[in-house]
């Protein structure tokens, strides 16, 4: 009987955890949804702003963090896929690996306010590409980077060696092997890992605080040299500049919606790829 | 041992790091016969078989000593030679069904790619050809494009081997190819060893020496990493002259 109770005391504990932890992301959906559904209209999603940020839409934000999303993932995804495709199939197991697995991942501990100042030094200035699109993507890039190379490297390491060792049997080089059999295997992983750091880089805001970001453009971004708008930072601003803080906050909490339902739609896809995944190995 | 020898074992020595796993073997492999190796786990024996296809070397810190040749030539820790051009000529069935995570056809017609051949109607004659030879065409032939993950453990391996014959290896290596299989499949692929080696050479290494005594011509006993006896299958079986194969075969240890 003692162990009977002792087993529901601990059921009881566990189902309470979960309860908190949903308990919270429902309250942030309802809480953003409740009140970012009012401003949200086709002109809000489609127009720029108007009258000093409180009113017209955020159209150029969202198209900002698009642009943002897609640089950082133009140029971190090769570099961090052939980084973890050298690490996990090519370089010889040992010390140096070691410490270079281990920079990785203390890279992905780095703050992310950190990857500003840096992209400020290294990019902005360094590089001279001012604060620019192009800079801003830079900086979200090698915040992602640690992400790519750790969710590729599971992968590749979850692709069982008896697949490895049947292409090479059959006269496979090992560059064949990895293009035709462990990298189709690994696909999904990879996609999802690379999904799920898109969503990542849409959400953050540290890094082009300093790199990219603006408050307020006349019109849309001209080149990557440009200055953009994007969604996170926007947030930001509505709430800590500006005269008219009443219709700004209703427009930031607005935006948040906007951010949030991107964000769950990539992870949704990378849960549905996911899944597409286990299927397949099952047969 | 009438026949021709195709691959000659002289002196090998392999180490895992500090441990030795083989020790000083000699043994020479005929043409267009079963040669059965046999002897309790960790004896040697998958190490010395995916030394003949250099396997080994995808483990890190292996070393190995002495030469293998192939109709006389060294194909053994001979870093100049072309490891692929090895891996092709002696082909390899795995102790666990290994199909790639794609459709029959593809299995098949991999080998085929990898090694630059584009002709598509060359490759699809060569699919057929290997599913017929692998005994494996009447079962598969109105699904070649369905995943090959759907497919029995018995008829995946029979797909391995299939694909293994699709690259026209000269000599194929079976470790323990039926190891995770039911009696069913495990004597369709015994009678297919025997079909197969009027065109090629056939290494396998078992567990089960019912199977060896039933398949092979020649049968080599490993016990701790050394070679304790080579000969034919049947003097093996019946006259062994080593007191410690006697004590294997009868069941005593192992």
């Amino acid at each position: 009987m003692r162990k009977n109770i002792t087993q529901n005391m601990g059921f009881a504990f566990l189902f309470l955890c979960i309860g908190v932890t949903l308990f919270f992301l429902f309250a942030i959906i309802y809480f953003v949804a409740a009140r970012g559904i009012r401003v949200i209209s086709w002109e809000f999603l489609t127009q720029a702003p108007r009258n000093a940020m409180t009113s017209g839409g955020v159209a150029p934000a969202i198209l900002g963090t698009f642009y943002l999303t897609l640089g950082a993932m133009l140029f971190a995804l090769p570099l961090g896929l052939a980084c973890a495709i050298y690490l996990c199939e090519y370089s010889p197991k040992g010390f140096i690996v070691n410490i270079i697995r281990m920079s990785i991942n203390n890279l992905a501990g780095v703050p992310s306010v950190v990857f500003g100042l840096f992209g400020l030094a290294v990019f902005v200035k360094f590089f001279g590409f001012g604060v620019s699109m192009l800079a801003g993507s830079l900086s979200l890039g090698i915040l992602v980077l640690p992400v790519i190379i750790s969710a590729t490297q599971e992968a590749l390491l979850a692709v069982p060696q008896s697949l490895r060792e049947a292409s090479l049997a059959l006269g496979a080089t090992q560059w064949q092997t990895i293009k035709r059999v462990v990298l189709p295997t690994a696909l999904p992983g990879i996609l999802t890992g690379v999904i799920l750091s898109i969503g990542r880089v849409a959400g953050e805001t540290a890094p082009i605080l300093f790199t990219a970001a603006a408050f307020y453009l006349k019109g849309y971004p001209k080149s990557i040299f440009s200055e953009v708008m994007a969604l996170p930072y926007h947030i930001y601003a509505l709430m800590t500049e500006g005269t008219h803080p009443a219709q700004q906050t209703a427009i930031a909490y607005g935006c948040s919606l906007i951010l949030l339902v991107l964000v769950l739609l990539v992870s949704f896809i990378a849960i549905f790829i996911r899944q597409r995944q286990r299927t397949y190995a099952h047969g | 041992m009438d026949n021709q020898i195709k691959i000659k074992a002289q002196n090998i020595n392999f180490f895992y790091g500090q441990t030795q796993a083989l020790k000083n073997i000699n043994l020479e492999i005929y043409a267009n016969q079963v040669t059965a190796i046999i002897g309790p786990s960790g004896c040697g024996k998958s190490t010395f078989i995916r030394l003949l296809n250099r396997m080994n070397e995808l483990i890190p810190n292996t070393r190995c000593q002495g030469k293998i040749l192939l109709d006389g030539r060294d194909i053994c820790c001979d870093t100049d030679l072309d490891i692929v051009e090895v891996r092709r000529n002696i082909g390899m069935v795995f102790q666990k069904p290994n199909p790639f995570p794609k459709n029959i056809f593809e299995n098949i017609s991999y080998g085929l790619k990898v090694n630059g051949i584009k002709d598509r109607h060359f490759i699809e004659d060569k699919v057929i050809e290997s599913l017929k030879k692998s005994a494996l065409w009447e079962e598969v032939k109105d699904r070649l494009h369905d995943s090959a993950l759907k497919l029995s453990g018995g008829q995946q391996q029979r797909l391995c081997i299939a694909r293994c014959l699709a690259v026209e290896p000269e000599v194929i290596l079976f470790d323990e190819p039926c190891a995770s299989l039911d009696p069913i499949s495990t004597a369709k692929i015994e009678e297919l060893l025997l079909e197969l080696k009027k065109d090629y050479t056939i290494v396998i290494v078992t567990h089960n020496m019912q199977q060896a005594a039933r398949v092979s011509d020649c049968t080599a006993f490993f016990l701790l990493g050394e070679l304790i006896e080579f000969g034919k299958t049947q003097d093996i079986f019946t006259a062994p002259k080593d007191k410690r194969t006697e004590a294997y075969i009868t069941g005593r240890f192992g």
